[in-house]
């Protein structure tokens, strides 16, 4: 394990039991994230992606294998707060105001007023959302309540991100705007961000790294290293180079779904 | 500021209604009160008129159904007419049965909340309270009564206490019902969130799941008011009719006074009515100031 390595899995296992029968949804993982990497995982449901994030996160448990997060177990690593997690529903509190929502984590974790108010502002102009501070989010776009739960995960100094189809729910739209903005959020921020999608232009745009995963068992088919420049208009879509990667990425894809397409 | 217009679309249907419940109540009083209007007058050896039959009917001194005037004449005498002290003021008894119906409320209220948080935080709570919850709830109010009231003076407690225990009796169950699905009602993915950022479980109460379900507490705080009410006025019952809305109910059944067993129950609906309206418009305050309401 190098200097940089952020979290890293060996041979790591999990198995749900069901009354169906164990599901393996995660078989024989092996990965290594380094600090600043942008991980995309990719791959059709079934395939373990996010339950991959949720072991990542201790919100699963995997039967075997291990994985540390920043040298440390995963338990460890949530309760130092290590991370922010992003899902796909932006799951912001309707009886707080977008400002409250903010705080709530930097509350649990006591951070004084005034860094709380510091801080959200702070966040609050990272995702373009200053001035809606005392907003409920009801009277927010979907896009802009998403925005403001990853201010919310921002808000607390944890140098990862993780993120479950976080624009998921989104227009396609609504969705490239929030990707270039997300990618110039990382510029800023450097931090490390673990990414689940099943959109392959959307992986491809923002990683530097793609993970195509397969399903039964869920296992990494195939790790793609990007090879576009960190600076990413959205046009870049357009490039031979880009189109080549997200060929790799739907091989990639088809392979592992065998016969089963 | 509400415009004469909005006013008028908000009550024409309550006042509707109201208008033709009076109007077939009037029709009843004069169908169920009829045989006697005859039977008077047979004896008397003279024969009534429509007229003199309808006015007959509104105006006997036991009727079978008192007409609405004369329960509202009742209900003005033994209000504004007597004073509040007199053991003939029906603010007196209301206020009674009031005292007991708020304090077996509040009881009922903390045991049902109590309870709530005990069953969603342990699961050896839920499997063996919820049952015992649901089990008292089956067994009927009025064979229950007595016997609270009996034991209770048997230990030296009369008065408020026992009424108020059956009160809570009947509104702590509501409350529990509410509150469990309440304090369960933040989704999986909000707990999840919670467990990122390495919560507390106390912490997790109060900022998440206490919030949560302020909605369902006050849906369960409605039933559980107009319940203890009830619990209230069937715990007068066995005292041998001395105070309340209750002992008015059984004095009139008593001496066969219809008219004062109306006056009491229509006290006893629109006491209902103001306590429940009470607790929705603390309902509406709360959720507004939380920015629950729109």
């Amino acid at each position: 394990m190098s200097e940089a390595t952020v979290i890293e899995a060996k041979n790591l296992s999990l198995t749900f039991q069901t009354n169906d029968g164990p599901v393996h949804a995660l078989q024989d993982i092996n990965l290594e994230i380094n600090k600043g990497d942008f991980v995309s995982f990719i791959g059709p449901s079934g395939c373990g992606k996010t339950t991959f994030l949720r072991v990542m996160a201790d919100l699963e448990t995997p039967t075997a294998g291990e994985i540390t997060v920043n040298g440390m177990t995963a338990r460890e690593a949530r309760k130092n707060r290590a991370y922010g997690y992003v899902f796909q529903a932006a799951g912001l509190y309707p009886w707080r105001t977008i400002g409250g929502n903010i705080k709530l984590p930097l509350e649990i974790m006591g951070y004084s007023k005034a860094e709380q108010d510091e801080r959200v502002a702070r966040v609050l102009e990272l995702v373009e959302l200053s001035g809606f501070d005392r907003k409920f989010p009801w009277q927010l776009s979907g896009g802009m309540q998403q925005r403001a739960s990853i201010a919310r995960a921002l808000a607390f100094d944890a140098d990862i991100l993780l993120m479950d189809e976080p624009f998921g729910a989104l227009d396609e739209i609504v969705r490239d705007h929030l990707n270039e903005q997300l990618l110039a959020l990382w510029a800023r921020t450097e931090k490390t961000i673990g990414f689940v999608t099943h959109s392959i232009p959307e992986a491809v745009y923002l990683s530097t790294k793609i993970v195509v995963m397969s399903p039964r068992p869920g296992r990494i088919a195939d790790v793609i290293e990007s090879t576009l420049p960190r600076e990413r208009p959205l046009d870049i879509r357009d490039t031979p180079e880009f189109l080549e990667i997200a060929h790799r990425v739907r091989d990639g894809l088809r392979l592992g779904h065998g016969d089963d397409v | 500021m509400m415009s004469s217009a909005g006013f008028i679309s908000r009550f024409a249907p309550v006042l509707t209604i109201i208008a033709i419940i009076i109007a077939v109540w009037y029709a009843s009083a004069v169908a169920l009160n009829a045989p006697w209007a005859q039977d008077k007058a047979k004896r008397a050896g003279v024969t009534l008129s429509f007229s003199e039959l309808v006015s007959d009917t509104w105006a006997q001194e036991k009727p079978k159904l008192p007409a609405p005037h004369q329960v509202a004449t009742e209900i003005y005498n033994t209000t504004v007419m007597k004073k509040i002290t007199s053991k003939r003021s029906l603010i007196w008894h209301g206020w009674i049965t009031l005292s007991a119906t708020l304090l077996g409320f509040a009881l009922g209220t903390g045991l049902g909340i109590l309870l709530a948080v005990g069953i969603v935080h342990s699961r050896a709570m839920d499997l063996s309270v919820m049952p015992w919850v649901i089990a008292s709830q089956t067994i009927p109010i009025l064979a229950v009564a007595p016997m609270i009231i009996v034991v209770l003076n048997a230990v030296g407690i009369s008065g408020l206490l026992p009424k108020a225990m059956i009160s809570m009796y009947l509104s702590f169950f509501p409350v529990v019902v509410g509150m469990v699905k309440g304090l369960r009602s933040p989704s999986a993915m909000q707990l999840d969130q919670m467990r990122t950022w390495s919560t507390p479980k106390s912490t997790v109460f109060w900022k998440l799941r206490l919030p949560s379900a302020m909605p369902y507490l006050f849906t369960s705080l409605k039933i559980g008011m107009a319940a203890s009410l009830v619990g209230a006025i069937v715990g007068e019952l066995p005292t041998g009719a001395v105070a309340g809305l209750g002992a008015r109910l059984l004095a009139g059944s008593y001496y066969g006074q219809t008219i004062q067993i109306w006056s009491a129950l229509i006290s006893a609906a629109i006491l209902a009515a103001v306590l429940v309206a009470l607790i929705g418009l603390i309902q509406r305050i709360t959720l507004q100031r939380m920015g629950m309401l729109r």
